[in-house]
């Protein structure tokens, strides 16, 4: 089965003046979240979606899918962990007590607060796990890259050429994952910065997927507010 | 669900723009996976049309022949993975007269209303008609400029006298070819006759009964009916050479658009007592009538997809240029795009 794994864990920390967490916010008509999870629901090849968000959302999170009436069988919201991978571990251990786990199991992991993902992302997702390799989804960097090792002057600027900035999808076979994690000491696990990495410090393939510019992680005001000016571009047809 | 468009915004770019779809409402969504380049959409990316028509058409999505993959039905009646191929004229009222096509309130995807190059198309139920397992996807894509030929020969067979021993074809492109085609599959006792310019491209009308170069036609040639296909500035000229060349009492289905009024010499219309009728675009029961044709006569399938001269892959906003450019450079054909964007 391939599952649709929404992850809301944000509790908007890094949102300006805004009292709740930024996937909850409004993009034109409906919440971001909603937006979001409905690119996972219309798409024919998700056979399941899970939202995660942290506890105190959870019952807010349901009574939001109920009011925009994205009520499905296909759709569930549990509780979500204390990091992104915690969070991830989360929804495999939920699908493992529900469906059940297996080698074909497939996880699409993507962040609520990218409502501009496509269907060729997804699919791109999709194709590259069950081609053999997890994979993530990247843009090439556009800004020159700056290393600095004590904060204070550059050690060295690398070639651009070789880095891109990470999206998401970030997707992969979930007991792969699981196994993974769970060979990781708690040194390894504390410099995780997302799923990807898992799967790079172990020496496994990650493969590329080409994402897009406009494929953005609304997390600060002028987030919100280029988003909104996106669908601005919307035409009574 | 927030929806990216890729719309025209200025002659030769293309834009993400996005529009908010309400998967909850009673439309269907189509991810498009074979869209084909039409003549109308050239115009638009080339920039050809009049200032004032650009300026108030764009930004706007283009592409009105496609086919796609049912991806979601709210109410579960198109089953999913399905091809369907996607009426583009959207009718709001209906009338016992006047056909979906030629009510001015419908509008038409790619003319004003955004066209089929989206990450998903909402398309209202009553504009899709389910293809066949075994149809070329390629030939499929550009149904709807087969649609109109359909229709036009449908109109052509209520308007016009049933003496249609042989009709002339004006024209050697595209639609020409299509109309040719079709006219031999529905009156098969017709002999065919193609009038154009180009001896290379009349050559590939095998099916038709003789190909004549507009310059040089026969004195004694005595046609029934027939059919304009030239479009833009030539087309007065063809209509008029038709005028010459067609027997009294005759019809005269006109399908070549152009841009500008083209003179017509209306005394010998008189004289010759013509019926003269214009078709434009098709509607929901000639894209079915025309898939059925497809069904019926594998040969069709056969001869329109020798029309296919290229086939570009679409996977980024660059490809969509290499699309319209490679379809420019053609001598002629059909130029398809494989969606994957």
């Amino acid at each position: 089965m391939i599952y649709g794994v929404v992850l809301a864990g944000g509790i908007g920390s890094r949102m300006g003046n805004v009292d709740k967490p930024k996937q909850f916010l409004q993009v034109g008509n409906k919440p971001i979240i909603v937006h979001t999870v409905e690119k996972f629901m219309v798409n024919s090849r998700i056979d399941k979606v899970i939202v995660l968000c942290p506890q105190q959302w959870i019952s807010y999170t349901k009574d939001l899918f109920r009011k925009y009436a994205v009520v499905s069988d296909k759709l569930d919201i549990i509780e979500g962990g204390k990091t992104r991978n915690d969070t991830i571990m989360n929804a495999i251990t939920f699908i493992e007590n529900t469906e059940g786990l297996d080698e074909d199991t497939v996880v699409v992991t993507h962040d609520s607060v990218r409502p501009f993902v496509t269907h060729r992302i997804i699919n791109e997702n999709i194709d590259a796990v069950l081609a053999g390799t997890a994979c993530d989804t990247v843009i090439p960097a556009t800004d020159t890259i700056v290393e600095s090792m004590d904060n204070h002057v550059i050690s060295q600027i690398p070639d651009r050429s070789k880095y891109y900035q990470g999206q998401t999808p970030q997707s992969f076979r979930a007991k792969e994952f699981q196994d993974l994690f769970n060979s990781l000491t708690d040194e390894e696990k504390r410099i995780l910065t997302d799923a990807a990495k898992v799967f790079v410090i172990k020496g496994k393939q990650v493969t590329l997927v080409q994402g897009e510019t406009f494929n953005i992680k609304i997390t600060y005001p002028y987030d919100l507010q280029l988003a909104e000016t996106l669908l601005g571009g919307e035409k009574d047809c | 669900m927030l929806n990216t468009v890729y719309r025209l915004v200025e002659p030769r770019r293309f834009e993400a723009q996005f529009t908010d779809i309400n998967i909850l409402d009673d439309n269907v969504l189509i991810r498009p996976t074979h869209l084909s380049i039409c003549h109308a959409d050239q115009r638009y990316y080339q920039g050809t049309r009049a200032k004032e028509v650009l300026e108030k058409k764009l930004p706007m999505s283009l592409i009105h022949e496609g086919i796609g993959k049912v991806e979601y039905d709210p109410k579960g009646e198109f089953e999913v993975g399905k091809y369907v191929v996607m009426v583009p004229n959207t009718p709001f009222e209906t009338d016992p007269y006047i056909g979906e096509n030629y009510l001015r309130s419908s509008k038409f995807r790619g003319s004003g209303y955004d066209g089929f190059m989206q990450d998903y198309v909402a398309m209202r139920r009553d504009r899709l008609v389910l293809l066949p397992d075994e149809i070329n996807l390629n030939v499929a894509a550009f149904t709807e400029i087969v649609s109109v030929s359909y229709h036009a020969i449908e109109r052509f067979i209520k308007f016009s006298h049933d003496r249609r021993r042989k009709i002339g074809i004006w024209g050697d492109g595209n639609l020409a070819f299509i109309t040719a085609l079709l006219l031999k599959k529905k009156l098969p006792e017709t002999e065919v006759y193609i009038f154009g310019i180009n001896e290379y491209k009349m050559r590939d009308f095998v099916f038709a009964d003789g190909t004549c170069d507009i310059s040089e036609i026969p004195g004694n040639i005595e046609l029934d009916h027939a059919f304009e296909c030239v479009g833009q500035a030539a087309s007065g000229n063809a209509i008029n050479q038709i005028i010459d060349y067609i027997r009294p009492e005759g019809t005269i289905s006109i399908l070549g658009v152009s841009e500008n009024p083209v003179p017509i010499n209306t005394r010998m219309v008189l004289e010759k007592g013509l019926r003269i009728f214009g078709s434009s675009r098709s509607g929901y029961e000639d894209f079915k009538g025309t898939i059925e044709l497809y069904r019926e006569n594998r040969d069709v399938q056969e001869y329109l997809e020798r029309l296919i001269s290229d086939i570009v892959p679409v996977k980024t906003m660059k490809d969509m240029n290499t699309a319209f450019d490679t379809d420019i450079k053609k001598p002629g054909g059909k130029t398809i795009m494989l969606w994957e964007k």
